[in-house]
């Protein structure tokens, strides 16, 4: 496979990344239709929206979008741009409504995107056909286990296709819940990176930037008790082993052994000695729920997971759903939000949060390092005309399934499916 | 809440010079010192852009620590390899609207205004804007920090991108 941004050679493992594909404008406008129209994009999920008329106002690919529940209960995504003059029809964060209605002219939706009516009504032809003029939805909305996704493209396969190997990856998410009902905490982490998009995608599954971007975190790992020495195995950096996967269809995962600690259901220090009979009853319950093997599955690994192109679910320290767009070559938007068993009890609640801190977000003790590396990345990018190329062939000359998590061979995953989308779009 | 001029145990004029001097601590990355003004309890908090108001326990804050981790934040800070900030941001803290909340047994609560300057090179100046709720005690006659929450006004963190440094 050869082309412009990727250059990849299986018999020499050099794989080289054009650091053009980080910083161009053109680029960047390509992968809007080829990336962004193409695949299954995040929206939102079903517990953001517990009643009928509930919703939330985010952006998803470029666009202003009403996620919502309607009267009826079924969930809609739906263009929050008014079909009269354009202006956005619901201007809050979230809420609970009984109807959209437009502040400029006062055109008046229902939950499910019907247009209801519209001021002075006599003024229109008799043409005129208010069942034409509801929003307009989604092109397709569709859900895995109450994470839900749309599409532009009516080419595209089903979502549980589109997910491939992934699923397996949010089963073991999702089954942390005895009811199978995980629910996003409320208090959303928004912030800008000043990176280009795909690097963000890079960072979350690379592990091999553990011990030297996140020093500190370690460190405080190790004072407060817990063991972060490498095992005595060769080629290991990290305090326990892991890999890096292909799931299909540019999807891909890290699988760790865990050391850090689990809140279903792996106890460490940092949670305290209080909290030590109360994780032993949820490993128990899953246990009894799920057999030792797929227990020990979800409790003892931790497990980093990119659904192409932009939503990352890391299963670590606690459950983090986190989303990004790219507003310009060298900048991202990301929105981030804590996951949890909607059963949790306020203890279980509060120690999740808490351990969420400790590692992820704008204020946790290793994210803003990841965003320094980044800026740090995409600043020494600049120099991409005389420095034109970036090594990602690390572990390359190892089989597919020797893959480390240190290794970039699930990193290779994404950039050749990128790749493949960017030659398809021509 | 009342707007008294004093409580029972403190003016106006010395949580202002308290917090004055916090600032300055802050702002010079004396952080030993700093933490020094802090109670065996203390709780630092900066809540979510969209719950102000929330409780931590139940709700994602962007920092949420108690002492212990408080402690290891600030050797965090101090250590080269917090890369977010290292070298450390300058910042300069504009501390205003200083109003005493209320007085609950040894607990004086304070409100303030803050804008928060953040410098780092070849970097946009980022501007921190909210307002501080304090709860404070004395200890030894001296007034110490039992609880600092710096609420942020902004809608979303958006381009302020992090909260690396101690707000």
């Amino acid at each position: 496979m050869t082309d412009r941004y990727v250059i990849e050679d299986r018999a020499k493992n050099t794989f080289s990344l054009s650091r053009e594909a980080l910083v161009s404008p053109i680029v960047l406008e390509k992968e809007h239709r080829a990336i962004f129209d193409t695949c299954w994009i995040y929206v939102g999920h079903a517990s953001e929206l517990a009643k009928p008329g509930d919703f939330r106002t985010r952006h998803v690919a470029g666009r202003p979008v009403i996620f919502c529940r309607d009267k009826s209960g079924a969930i809609h995504a739906l263009l929050n741009s008014c079909r009269h003059r354009g202006a956005t029809v619901c201007r809050e964060r979230e809420g609970n409504a009984r109807q959209f209605m437009c502040m400029y002219h006062g055109w008046t939706y229902e939950t499910d995107g019907a247009l209801k009516a519209v001021p002075g009504p006599e003024a229109y032809g008799a043409a005129f056909d208010k069942q034409k003029f509801g929003l307009v939805a989604m092109p397709r909305l569709e859900h895995y286990r109450d994470f839900y996704f749309v599409c532009f493209d009516g080419a595209a396969p089903p979502l549980a296709d589109y997910l491939a190997g992934a699923k397996e990856y949010i089963d073991l998410v999702v089954d942390q819940s005895p009811s199978g009902r995980m629910e996003i905490i409320a208090g959303v982490q928004e912030y800008d990176v000043k990176a280009n998009w795909k690097l963000l995608v890079e960072n979350s599954v690379d592990d091999y930037h553990l011990p030297t971007v996140h020093t500190t975190w370690l460190n405080y790992m190790k004072n407060a008790g817990v063991n972060v020495r490498p095992p005595k195995e060769e080629g290991l950096l990290l305090p326990s082993k892991g890999w890096g996967k292909d799931l299909g269809n540019g999807h891909l995962t890290t699988d760790n052994v865990n050391f850090r600690g689990r809140p279903v259901a792996r106890w460490i220090s940092i949670y305290g000695e209080d909290a030590k009979a109360d994780i032993e009853t949820i490993r128990r319950e899953l246990v009894t729920r799920l057999g030792e093997e797929r227990a020990a599955r979800i409790a003892d690994t931790n497990r980093n997971l990119v659904v192409f192109p932009n939503l990352a679910l890391n299963d670590g320290s606690s459950v983090t759903v986190r989303t990004f767009f790219p507003t310009a070559p060298d900048r991202m938007r990301v929105t981030a939000w804590c996951l949890g068993p909607a059963e949790e009890t306020p203890a279980q609640r509060a120690r999740r949060l808490d351990a969420f801190l400790t590692f992820y977000g704008p204020g946790g003790f290793a994210t803003p390092d990841d965003v320094a590396a980044l800026e740090a990345v995409q600043q020494g990018l600049a120099a991409w005309r005389e420095v034109g190329w970036s090594d990602m062939s690390r572990g390359m000359a190892k089989p597919a399934d020797a893959q480390l998590n240190t290794d970039e061979g699930h990193m290779r995953v994404f950039w050749r499916q990128w790749s493949a989308l960017m030659d398809r779009a021509g | 809440m009342s707007d008294r001029r004093n409580t029972a145990n403190a003016t106006r004029e010395e949580v202002e010079e308290f917090l004055y001097h916090e600032a300055a601590l802050l702002d010079a990355w004396r952080l030993d010192e700093w933490l020094a003004l802090t109670t065996a309890d203390c709780g630092y908090y900066v809540p979510p852009n969209d719950k102000p108001d929330a409780d931590h326990r139940s709700t994602l804050f962007t920092v949420a620590d108690d002492h212990a981790r408080l402690i290891e934040r600030v050797k965090r800070l101090k250590d080269p390899s917090a890369h977010a900030e290292y070298p450390p941001s300058r910042t300069r803290r504009l501390i205003s609207n200083v109003r005493l909340t209320s007085h609950d047994g040894d607990t004086i609560e304070a409100a303030a205004n803050f804008v928060v300057y953040r410098f780092r090179r070849g970097d946009d100046r980022r501007e921190y804007v909210g307002h501080y709720r304090f709860k404070l005690r004395r200890e030894n006659g001296a007034l110490k920090i039992a609880e600092r929450r710096a609420v942020l006004d902004g809608e979303e963190l958006g381009a302020l991108g992090a909260v690396s440094f101690i707000l």
